[in-house]
């Protein structure tokens, strides 16, 4: 649509991600001309100031959107309920990672001293001497959180991968910066960025079908063509095939960003490779950004097709529950188990994507915002497990044994966080699987929920195994395993994964009426919660 | 009197005592032995006081209710009450709870911290197991059944015995939370088709209108769940495992309590929400109930583990109890919700004996002990009371309800009260013979220092042996508590008792039980 006049836009519902962006474009400049000895300080105040602004802003929106939402630029960006909910919980989960990415041990932090020098050589050396730091993390990271930010919100394909590159390109960076076994980390960042593009590919190819069907990348107006059976040059009928096609290929992209089997396969390697700090962060934010696309492009754009997409979806899930769940028992490091089981959460998650209604939607939400805050504390304590003092990361699961004993704190808490991701009952990963079985056996769905708390029972295994390692297994014969002492910003870390791990899992009230869609407010089907 | 929340304290004290034990640092272990003792204590003044508020003859209603809003978005709530087979599985696991601390004073104090966390972890579980019982709300009732797991969990792998305890341990674990999902599937299922929690709206007919395939498919779910924790055959391969890797006391807990939830579960939730389905089910569980019968009797007889050889019995023992209960009859279910109780004293003794032989040799093995009974013969005596009452010997408590089970199937059909009778000639054979091979014979020289029962061992076991003397001449009280809840599970079964045969012309056949009434 071209028009003489430019498109009002309204500010203030954009302030939080214009405060990010912002922000994340003064990091460039703090980074140009601060003075070396005093960028880290100014970089971090800048990017803690702009996540709570962000979130602040937020916050304050709530009031001012109307209940139904509302879109702006000419229908490119969606503010409704869903969208700030999945914002704040974004903004909060980065806040939580920021804690750990500007946590220093000895005045060393998770990143490379000089990323461009070759592992192990001599200028590595010399730079990790010095001290050297790449405070340029600080402004990726931001660039990356606002990535997310736009992916929730983003209101047509357009927008959505303009969103899609902003977030993934700083991870992919951010990824290849680890300190320690940086082969490890660098191998990690070309994996991703190559199986990255090539999702990246299938999914603007998926976008030009659907824009071929319907004649438009806007949500609304997708769904317009859907409801008439074609658009553009089909408006008669008879694009059916590309719809499909685009609904796989776009579903391939975002199912990729979940990490939903078979596109989870970069996953291990990258939660293993890349800082501890910025897996935390992909591993809650990311995911939390990607659902809440996916779950805004399947509801809006094609709720009104959902019987066509719904049996992928079921194979996707099923695929995901079982596949990961039996592979994740054979592995031997956590961030590598933790990797899996993230897997096996998004499949948990894609249940309530079948449901495909308001009930569904808010089960998706709860579960994502308990699992986000669970699964960084567990990596938070996976930074504080050490093979010995001042060395890297006990990544094998046999040096954890014995942890019990040398850190009870730090083993209850970890142990409380493997409860909540097997879903026993008083930790909110119980409610969270609660409100998305129920979700799909409401749906009729039954089959799925059966496949998913068998999976469920798989997993306990693993996570059971990690307890009996802790409490019940003698330390290894090579000496007992190290623990760094949890700083504030890391204690602070675990310490709000405990509270709301129990907070949300004893009395999940709050959320449950206030934040996610009630149910019986929209029809099945159609847009569940969401403006379009 | 009636707006004190009893059942909210009940549940509330051992929590927090639990947490006071926990506060305790490592040093004082024996402080924490004695704040678990007095808690405990304090939780059983506090239930009798609530037991003698309960009417008797409203034993059939839900009493000291209390319904508080937990989750509204999904119709839960925190809701609980007591009717009188409820009221007397909670008295049952307070007084068993005392008992078993007492008796596992010294059992962990070679543990890194004094035994400390296990005492904690008793008060934990005794809070959930009186929270399980009382629960009126599905979902909270879930949130029990699961969550019990972990201190338990905690109590075999971290604090019991031998070296397979860690495997033991994940073991019960992984299939109590395999079942349990299972059924909370079927939670979900009764919710979705229901519209509430609320056990009482769903046996008032919320459920009503379920299509007869999908209440059968609910109602496995629920039974899968509690076969698994009653244990049935052939779920069962649990329990010999974790009870032979359990400290004594755990094993008190978890197979005089624990497993009640399961039958508890099959008598509360299965027959009450599920009429229809139960109906139609009939036949299955009571053939399932035989073979734990036979088959837990037999394997007990083969056993060289004490430890386990209870474990076996149990598995016998609660196949009467899922007999009676699925014999679908008023003496039947009557019967079984008194063998729930006689067999948590019953066995809860054999197995605190155990323990203190155990704590004596360092050994549960029948072929280490020998002539017990004339070093020790106040262990013998007991451990004789404790294994008779086992095998049912008429005046102790476990004879009424065996014979009411027996005189409510065979009102059922003649068949399977027939064949369950051999698992009592069975059970005097097990019983007996361990009796014999351990505690009589000649002396061996590496035994003839061994101790009699203590004072506080004394203690431990005293109250069990009243109780089953006490309950097998007088079991009247437990009747009154019993019969009118069961009398309500019948009328919803929509169930009538077979007329008894007078005139001597043999029984009813069938007796109206046919499936699809």
């Amino acid at each position: 649509m071209i028009t003489d006049t430019p498109p009002s836009i309204d500010y203030w519902l954009l302030a939080p991600m214009l405060t990010v962006f912002g922000a994340g474009v003064l990091a460039v400049l703090v980074e140009a001309f601060a003075p070396k000895a005093r960028r880290r300080p100014l970089q971090l105040a800048l990017t803690a100031a702009a996540l709570i602004a962000a979130f602040v802003l937020t916050v304050l929106q709530v009031g001012s959107v109307p209940a139904a939402g509302t879109t702006l630029a000419m229908g490119a960006v969606a503010v409704d309920r869903p969208a700030l909910f999945f914002q704040g919980t974004v903004l909060v989960l980065a806040a939580i990672a920021l804690l750990h990415i500007a946590e220093r041990r000895s005045g060393e932090d998770a990143f490379a001293a000089q990323a461009a020098a070759v592992p192990g050589s001599e200028e590595e050396r010399a730079h990790t001497l010095a001290g050297s730091e790449h405070t340029e993390v600080y402004p990726l990271v931001l660039f990356a959180v606002l990535g997310m930010l736009l992916f929730t919100s983003a209101n047509d394909f357009l927008t959505l991968f303009i969103a899609l590159e902003v977030m993934s390109l700083p991870l992919y960076l951010l990824c290849g910066l680890a300190r320690r076994r940086r082969l490890f980390s660098q191998e990690a960042a070309v994996k991703y960025f190559l199986l990255g593009a090539f999702s990246s590919a299938f999914f603007l190819f998926g976008i030009a079908l659907v824009y071929g069907f319907s004649g438009s990348v806007n949500y609304a107006g997708v769904a317009a063509a859907v409801r008439a059976g074609g658009g553009g040059a089909f408006a008669g009928g008879g694009g059916e095939p590309l719809l499909l096609l685009g609904i796989a290929l776009v579903g391939v992209g975002l199912l990729f960003k979940v990490g939903a089997v078979p596109f989870h396969n970069w996953k291990p390697d990258v939660y293993q490779g890349a800082p501890t700090p910025v897996t935390a962060l992909m591993a809650s934010g990311t995911l939390v950004a990607a659902f809440g696309a996916l779950l805004r492009v399947f509801f809006t754009a094609f709720g009104d097709t959902a019987e066509t997409w719904r049996p992928m979806i079921w194979v996707v899930a099923i695929l995901t529950m079982v596949l990961a769940a039996v592979v994740a028992v054979t592995q031997r490091d956590i961030k590598r188990l933790l990797a899996y089981s993230s897997v096996v959460h998004a499949g948990f998650v894609l249940t309530a994507v079948v449901a495909a209604d308001s009930a569904g939607l808010a089960g998706a939400m709860f579960y994502l915002a308990a699992y986000g805050f669970t699964t960084i504390g567990a990596f938070a304590v996976v930074t504080l497990v050490r093979t010995h003092e001042g060395g890297p990361e006990a990544g094998e699961l046999t040096r954890w044994a014995g942890l019990g004993r040398t850190a009870p704190l730090l083993a209850g808490a970890l142990s409380l966080f493997l409860l909540a991701f097997a879903g026993i009952p008083l930790t909110s990963g119980f409610i969270g699987k609660f409100a998305v079985f129920e979700a799909a056996v409401a749906a009729g769905a039954v089959p799925l929920v059966v496949v998913g708390v068998l999976s469920s029972a798989v997993t306990a295994f693993f996570y059971v195994r990690i307890i009996v390692l802790m409490y019940f297994a003698e330390p290894a014969a090579d000496g007992t395993v190290h623990t760094a002492r949890a700083g504030v910003l890391t204690g602070t870390a675990i310490g709000v994964g405990v509270a709301a791990t129990l907070v949300l899992g004893v009395y999940p009230t709050p959320v449950l009426d206030h934040l996610v869609p009630q149910p019986g407010q929209e029809a099945v089907a159609t847009a569940g919660a969401f403006t379009r | 009197m009636s707006d004190i929340p009893w059942l909210t304290l009940g549940v509330a004290l051992p929590a927090l005592g639990a947490l006071a034990v926990a506060l305790i640092p490592r040093a004082a272990a024996g402080l924490a032995k004695r704040v678990a003792l007095g808690v405990s204590l304090g939780t059983l003044a506090l239930m009798a006081a609530m037991a003698a508020n309960f009417s008797t003859a409203a034993a059939g209603e839900l009493q000291f209710t209390e319904v508080h809003p937990w989750i509204p978005r999904f119709g839960i709530s925190y809701a609980v009450g007591v009717d009188g087979i409820a009221l007397m599985l909670i008295l049952m696991s307070v007084v068993l709870v005392p008992l078993v601390i007492l008796a596992a004073w010294n059992e962990c104090d070679d543990a890194e911290d004094g035994g400390k966390g296990y005492f904690g972890l008793i008060l934990l579980l005794e809070a959930m197991m009186v929270g399980v019982f009382a629960a009126t709300d599905v979902f909270l009732f879930y949130v029990f059944f699961e969550a019990m797991l972990i201190p338990v969990y905690f109590m075999i792998g971290r604090y019991g015995r031998g070296a397979e305890r860690r495997r033991a341990a994940v073991t019960f674990l992984l299939y109590s939370l395999a079942g349990g999902l299972l059924m909370l599937v079927a939670v979900i299922g009764v919710y979705v088709y229901g519209g509430t929690f609320l056990w009482s709206e769903l046996a008032d007919g919320a459920l009503a209108q379920v299509d007869p395939s999908a209440a059968r498919w609910l109602f496995l779910g629920f039974f899968i769940a509690f076969a698994i924790k009653a244990p049935m055959w052939p779920l069962h391969s649990w329990l010999p495992s974790a009870a032979s890797s359990s400290r004594p006391g755990t094993a008190v807990l978890l197979v005089g309590v624990l497993d009640k939830v399961g039958t508890y579960g099959m008598l509360r939730y299965c027959l009450e929400l599920f009429p229809g389905a139960a109906t139609w089910f009939v036949w299955p569980a009571v053939a399932l109930s035989l073979v734990s019968i036979v088959y837990g009797a037999v394997l007990a007889i083969g056993q060289s583990d004490m430890m386990r050889l209870i474990a076996f019995t149990s598995v016998s023992h609660f196949g009467f109890i899922t007999l009676g209960i699925f014999a679908m009859t008023t003496q039947g279910q009557s019967g079984a919700a008194l063998y729930m109780v006689n067999h948590g004293f019953a066995t809860g003794a054999l197995f605190l004996i155990v323990g203190f032989l155990i704590a004596r040799q360092g050994s549960a093995a029948i072929a280490d002990y020998q002539g017990v009974q004339k070093v020790a013969p106040v262990l013998a005596g007991t451990f004789l009371l404790a294994g008779l009452a086992g095998l049912a010997l008429p005046g102790l408590a476990p004879f009424v309800s065996e014979f009411l089970v027996f005189v409510g199937t065979y009102a059922f059909n003649p068949v399977p009260a027939v064949i369950a009778a051999v698992g009592v000639v069975l059970a005097a054979l097990y019983i007996l013979w361990m009796y014999q091979r351990t505690m009589t014979g000649p002396v061996p020289e590496r035994l003839s220092g061994l101790r009699d029962l203590n004072a506080r061992e004394v203690g431990a076991i005293a109250p069990l042996a009243a109780l089953i003397v006490v309950l097998g001449v007088y079991p009247q009280p437990m009747l009154d508590a019993a019969e009118p809840a069961v009398e309500r599970t019948m009328l919803q079964l929509d169930a009538v008792d077979p007329a008894p045969a007078v005139d001597g012309s043999g029984p009813v056949a069938g007796g109206g039980k046919e499936p699809g009434e």
